[in-house]
């Protein structure tokens, strides 16, 4: 059942796959990483510096993109109503949506960090960092993209307003992961994870509940 | 197994409005079930209670048997074609023979149709088949016959009469007509608040 769940959700969320627009939290993050140069000018000392941080706020932001998608489309159409009455609890339709989510956007956005990280001069050191926080962070970002997707799915410009609330909840992974980079050792990825750990634990259960009362509305 | 699905003395509210209140059902095995009613008068409501979807404001349901709901929300992914939708269900339901119910609803010549192409009658078929893949006791079908033609409408009764003279449940809330057999008549104006 959970496999027939998963691929169902994969294939609706991967890039390529039918949601369509798996690919633009990829093109937003590059986007970023290109732009950022132009703007702060060639001190490339300036952009080794700050590089890691601007890579961290991409990505953050990027994983707000397929919000929408989530949990809105299936709320509508029904399928969580369908799913319900062959037992399968909203709770493990949020598990599986939370592990595509991740597995559809962060895969492609750590690869992407290389070349970002090229275009900003990091050095391998710093890239190291970077990647292996995001790899602790990422998670902990689509379950709290998830969380909100859910809780404002059955909004009127609940799109919007999902964007605005994932920001200060993600702020704790940012500051732990991006943090890292400043400080010496992993301890900043190491609470990086926790978070990521924590927020995956109770994401489907929020996710579930939100889903239940938005049927009851 | 005898199916049975029960609901003693519901009442529904919608935001500060009372739909109905004092309504009791109870069916056994090869019941059917006609619920009538004015738009808005909570038919689809009483669905949903009764699929246990939406709480009752008072009173409790008993179903005893798995339950399958057709609204007039499809469950099918639009972008892709109505075969691979279909299939969804097809394998969460571990359904063994989904082309019977196909070539009952006459939809395979729409395999290969996005969801988001159908007509209303086509995606009602559509949402017929998967009804008929589960193979549950209890039918409870909300406006079954919006968009149906004339050939699709007697080829529903047909299957809903099939399904009673095996031991179903079939709830059928409809505004129009439909020929049931005997249905008990379960008429919401009776009871409004």
């Amino acid at each position: 059942m959970i496999t027939t769940l998963l691929r169902r959700d994969l294939g609706l969320l991967l890039p390529g796959g039918r949601g369509g627009g798996g690919i633009l939290p990829l093109l937003f993050f590059m986007a970023v990483a290109m732009l950022y140069p132009f703007a702060v000018g060639p001190d490339a000392q300036l952009l080794a510096r700050t590089g890691g941080g601007i890579i961290w706020v991409a990505a953050l932001l990027a994983a707000i993109l397929p919000l929408e998608k989530l949990v809105t489309g299936d709320l509508e159409t029904g399928v969580f109503d369908q799913l319900h009455l062959r037992g399968v609890s909203e709770e493990l339709a949020m598990a599986s949506r939370l592990a595509a989510h991740w597995l559809s956007f962060a895969p492609l956005l750590l690869v992407a960090t290389l070349p970002a990280a090229a275009l900003l001069g990091l050095d391998s050191a710093t890239t190291r960092t970077v990647v292996l926080g995001l790899l602790a962070g990422t998670p902990g970002l689509a379950a709290v993209g998830l969380m909100v997707g859910a809780l404002t799915a059955s909004l009127r410009g609940g799109a919007a307003l999902a964007g605005l609330m994932v920001i200060p909840l993600a702020v704790p992974i940012l500051i732990f992961g991006a943090g890292a980079l400043s400080t010496a050792g992993n301890g900043g990825i190491a609470l990086s994870a926790a978070i990521s750990l924590c927020l995956c634990a109770i994401a489907p259960f929020v996710a579930g509940a939100a889903i239940r009362s938005a049927r009851e509305g | 197994m005898q199916a049975r699905l029960a609901a003693k003395d519901i009442a529904c509210r919608r935001g500060d409005r009372l739909l109905f209140r004092g309504l009791s059902i109870d069916c056994a095995s090869g019941d059917t079930v006609h619920v009538s009613g004015a738009n808005g008068i909570g038919k689809s409501s009483l669905l949903r209670i009764l699929a246990g979807l939406l709480r009752p404001f008072a009173g409790e349901v008993l179903q005893i048997g798995e339950v399958g709901f057709v609204d007039e929300r499809l469950a099918l992914d639009a972008n892709l074609p109505l075969g691979q939708a279909l299939s969804f269900w097809e394998r969460l339901d571990g359904c063994g023979e989904p082309g019977r119910a196909l070539a009952l609803l006459k939809l395979e010549p729409l395999m290969d149709v996005p969801v988001r192409y159908l007509s209303t009658g086509q995606r009602k078929r559509a949402a017929l088949a998967r009804l008929l893949n589960r193979n549950c006791p209890i039918w409870l079908l909300d406006e079954p016959l919006n968009g149906l033609d004339s050939e699709a409408q007697a080829v529903f009764e047909t299957l809903v009469a099939r399904h009673c003279e095996g031991g179903g449940i079939a709830v059928v809330a409809s505004h129009q007509p439909i020929a049931l057999g005997s249905p008990l008549v379960v008429d919401l104006a009776r009871f409004t608040a």
